[in-house]
């Protein structure tokens, strides 16, 4: 029995029929069904603020002639629902005449085990370690004027069915477990914030007590915060930390690498493939693939085995990445990057793990060739125009570097820089690659997903940093 | 065709009442329908078409001070039958919280007015495809201009707020949205810019040719943009970006960021916050209007709050539970502002275009630089530099950097309001911004 047909009065058989019938003359489509339980628990001033649990079940049904997507989705698994949507499907393509592609490569390997995370631990035992961190930040610091935890876990479970009854199913838990801490002292209020998450249970992320690292890396960040003076404006050097702030790399080159910009060429890298595009000892690759990841993906949306995908190899532009859609137009292959935040919206090629590699270069030698520049530890967010390559992104934790020295911290600022040309200005790459902790959402058209990030150490030659002291 | 009242009344006196059997001292509930159409086009031909119809709900128990919630989009009988269950096991454990209650009872809206904001009229995605053809005609007439991408949206709403003090009541809403992104090109650059119009009726939405030449217009004179140098300079708001400055201030100012300390406008009450010409206003009842509501997400009646008179802070944004944590009544903002806006300066757009010799017009920022802890402000920005009243060129790959302690009370608006969507403001500038650029 499968979830999505034991209450409702609509059989696999009728199932595989309509998807049939639906897509017979079409170039590409399915059936998208969906349950998603989630729960996100919350502790703010001092309370349990809130506990909810949500529940979701639906289905998308996609039919796709030539360019043109037709998409519908209900939430009611009913035979009735099923052909009203059909019936739309086949009103928009007036006149198909496509051919169905019913190619889709297999995979064996799961990248997480098929768990309830929500269910793997009690609702008491959270709100204890919710508790603990409360008590743990206000005892610690007396400055601690506010701290907010939180859990949020979920259970995805998708079955696609293609035209012809082939099944194709994931079950997907996530977890994500936040701190927020708010700090005050002499009149000055700042913040800091740390997370951690992934697809495993909560518990494999919180063994031997690690809420307080979380929770110490948090009230870090706050107490370098309340010491920071007004961040320099203007062009400058900038030493990038390993980790999280690859989200540089996320926004600057990630997004105009998405195979729809580029079918469409109105992204600023759709004429650049195969040219230089950053420095030589640049590579970046998106990987849907390492084990348990935030951003990573046994099979993508559409069904597809996800993969390491190389975008830029020694700093030429080397790939896309791409949805099935986009591929067939584009006359390549899906890389296993189509995805969507849920049954109610259209698969887009989306980023999974995106990865800046190690170099041979050390921090410490970058810090030390910088006169004047900027030392940016930690990000907020980040966005780009796709069309124009310029894009920013928030620093959460820096440091002024004068003649080769780490000076003081500097307040939050926005730094922003053009796609196309910044990784041409990265000069130095760091042996220490890392991951980030598993905290990061990535948004495109109005759909949120799961991503990951990683990159080493780098020192960027010219960028403009935001700050208010000229 | 979208639910009727009595349907999502009888869905939610269903979960009342099996809240209330299993032991729940107190419970609220809202069900809600929605039928949304999209057609997309791209360089004057259909791209893609998109139909939802979702149910949505969401229930919160009481067990006296304690509480908790569950949502779902599943309203078979059963299934809610096992969600109450769990969400009232949920109750049980979670530690109670003084504050946690429904709104007081005399608060609760008596009588809903019909502020007009459902249109039934049906826009066929036949005459959805003809209004975007029309659109991206025009918009394409330039041939700078190398991609059109353009959606008409039609969405019908009906929901139902109902809780265990004996409200039940809501209504229905319409939504018809088409908006228009163009790409231009010249050998310099590549450039993106948009125009949308959203509307209650549907007979109130802009001329598909006039979407479609403003869109590209706008993306047009961005193109061979400069960056300009490192400076101090005042700025003007494009009317899009300075109603986000009126967005971010909506956000220091409701209670749950003042009740938890973490804004910059904590304990600004009867304080100057903004320049003495200054008045906001948050006004329910427009007809209408994108922002309009009878009553907020708790069933609260709200009526028309002044929240800055004469630059003065009057009133924060409250609903029920953070009002109790600062002794407070809700005044009916649970779920935020409804229709806000800045009231008209004294001045034309045109002269506060001449005011300084040299100044920078912002038409788009990125990023999210908004520190409301702290007031703190920077984000990437693209623009004109303005010189006598005159726009020069287009300016990109800069940012922008200020506090809004210091930024609102520098502000000065023209007198071209209009009311488009549900956050309006003039045009706007604020002088001696830091600018970094080369």
């Amino acid at each position: 029995m499968s979830i999505f047909f034991d209450k409702s009065d609509l059989t696999r058989q009728d199932t595989d029929k309509i998807v049939s019938e639906t897509l017979k003359n079409c170039d590409d489509g399915e059936l998208y069904l969906e349950e998603s339980k989630s729960e996100s628990i919350l502790l703010d001033d001092n309370k349990i603020k809130s506990s909810n649990y949500s529940s979701d079940l639906g289905f998308g049904f996609r039919a796709i002639s030539d360019e043109v997507v037709a998409y519908s989705y209900s939430n009611e698994i009913s035979k009735d629902s099923l052909k009203s949507s059909s019936e739309n499907l086949k009103s928009t393509l007036k006149s198909i005449k496509g051919t169905y592609n019913h190619e889709i490569p297999k995979t064996n390997k799961k990248l997480y085990e098929d768990i309830n995370p929500i269910e793997q631990k009690t609702l008491k035992s959270k709100l204890e370690i919710l508790n603990k961190v409360n008590d743990f930040l206000r005892k610690k610091d007396g400055s601690v004027k506010q701290v907010t935890a939180s859990f949020a876990g979920e259970q995805k479970s998708i079955e696609i069915i293609r035209s012809g009854g082939e099944v194709i199913t994931d079950v997907r838990p996530l977890i994500r477990f936040n701190v927020s801490v708010m700090l005050e002292k002499n009149g000055r209020k700042e913040t800091g914030v740390y997370g951690i998450g992934g697809r495993q249970s909560y518990d494999d992320y919180l063994k031997n007590d690690n809420w307080k690292h979380v929770c110490e890396e948090a009230l870090r960040i706050a107490s370098v915060n309340l010491e920071s003076k007004p961040a320099p404006a203007g062009e400058m050097k900038v030493v990038l930390g390993p980790g999280w702030p690859a989200i540089l790399i996320h926004e600057a080159i990630g997004h105009g690498l998405e195979g729809d910009f580029n079918r469409k060429k109105t992204s600023a890298f759709h004429n650049l493939m195969g040219q230089k595009v950053a420095s030589e000892g640049v590579t970046i690759v998106d990987d849907g693939t390492i084990d348990n990841r935030r951003g990573s993906l046994t099979i993508d949306d559409e069904g597809t085995p996800t993969e390491r995908t190389v975008l830029i190899e020694k700093g030429i532009l080397k790939g896309f990445m791409q949805d099935r859609h986009n591929a067939r137009l584009m006359n390549t292959k899906s890389t296993g990057s189509g995805r969507r935040e849920n049954y109610r919206h259209i698969v887009l090629p989306r980023m999974r793990n995106t990865m800046m590699l190690s170099g041979n270069q050390t921090q410490d030698e970058m810090i030390k060739s910088v006169d004047k520049g900027i030392f940016a530890v930690s990000f907020g967010g980040g966005q780009v125009d796709i069309t124009s390559g310029k894009f920013v992104f928030n620093c959460t934790e820096a440091y002024e570097i004068n003649n080769g020295k780490i000076g003081s911290p500097i307040k939050g600022a926005t730094l922003i820089g053009d796609g196309p040309s910044i990784l041409k200005e990265v000069s130095m790459v760091g042996n220490d690659m890392m991951m980030d902790p598993g905290i990061g959402t990535c948004g495109k058209a109005g759909q949120g997903v799961p991503v990951g990030v990683a990159q080493p150490s780098i020192l960027i030659d010219k960028m403009t940093v935001g700050g208010t002291k000229l | 065709m979208i639910k009727d009242q009595e349907f999502l009344k009888s869905k939610a006196s269903y979960c009342l009442d099996l809240a209330k059997k299993m032991g729940a001292t107190d419970a609220s509930v809202t069900v809600g329908h929605s039928i949304s159409e999209t057609v997309n086009f791209r360089n004057k031909s259909l791209d893609a078409s998109d139909r939802s119809d979702g149910l949505a709900l969401s229930i919160e128990t009481y067990l006296g001070k304690r509480r908790s919630s569950i949502s779902s989009s599943n309203l078979l009988d059963e299934n809610i039958k096992t969600l109450i269950e769990k969400c009232f096991e949920t109750t049980k454990i979670t530690p109670e919280d003084e504050f946690n209650s429904l709104p007081d009872k005399d608060l609760l809206a008596k009588q809903i007015s019909n502020l007009d904001l459902y249109d039934e009229t049906r826009f066929e995605n036949d005459k959805k495809i003809k209004y975007l053809k029309d659109l991206e005609e025009s918009a394409s007439s330039d041939n700078q201009i190398i991609n059109t991408e353009s959606s008409f949206t039609e969405n019908k709403s009906n929901f139902v707020l109902a809780n265990s003090e004996g409200f039940c009541d809501g209504y229905k809403t319409s939504s018809f949205t088409a908006s228009c992104v163009t790409v231009a090109k010249d050998e310099n650059s590549m450039e993106r810019d948009y125009e949308f119009s959203s509307k209650r009726h549907l007979s109130d939405i802009k001329q598909a040719t006039d979407l479609g030449n403003k869109a590209a217009n706008e993306t047009i004179r961005k193109l061979s943009p400069n960056k300009i140098g490192s400076e101090k300079i005042s700025i003007i708001f494009d009317k899009r970006i300075s109603k986000g400055m009126l967005s971010t201030f909506a956000s220091a100012i409701s209670a749950s960021a003042i009740s938890r300390g973490t804004s910059f406008l904590k304990d600004k009450i009867d304080q100057q916050v903004f320049a003495n010409s200054i008045n906001v206003i948050d006004k329910p009842d427009i007809i209408k209007g994108m922002g309009s509501q009878n009553f907020d997400s708790e069933g609260v009646n709200s009526n028309t709050l002044q929240l800055i008179e004469n630059g003065i802070l009057k009133n924060y944004l409250v609903d029920t539970y953070n009002g109790k944590k600062l002794n407070l009544k809700s005044n009916g903002r649970s779920g935020g502002t409804t229709n806000l806006y800045f009231e008209n300066g004294n001045i034309s757009y045109e002269d506060l275009m001449k005011k300084n010799s040299r100044c920078l017009y912002i038409t788009e920022t990125i990023g999210h630089g908004s520190n409301l802890v702290t007031g703190d402000y920077s984000v990437g920005a693209t623009g004109f530099l303005v010189e006598n009243g005159e726009f020069k060129y287009p300016v990109n790959e800069i940012t922008i950097a200020g506090n809004f302690k210091d930024m609102f009370k520098n502000i000065i608006l023209a007198n071209d309001l209009e009311f488009e969507y549900s956050v309006n403001s003039p045009t706007m500038m604020i002088e001696g911004m830091t600018v970094a650029g080369k």
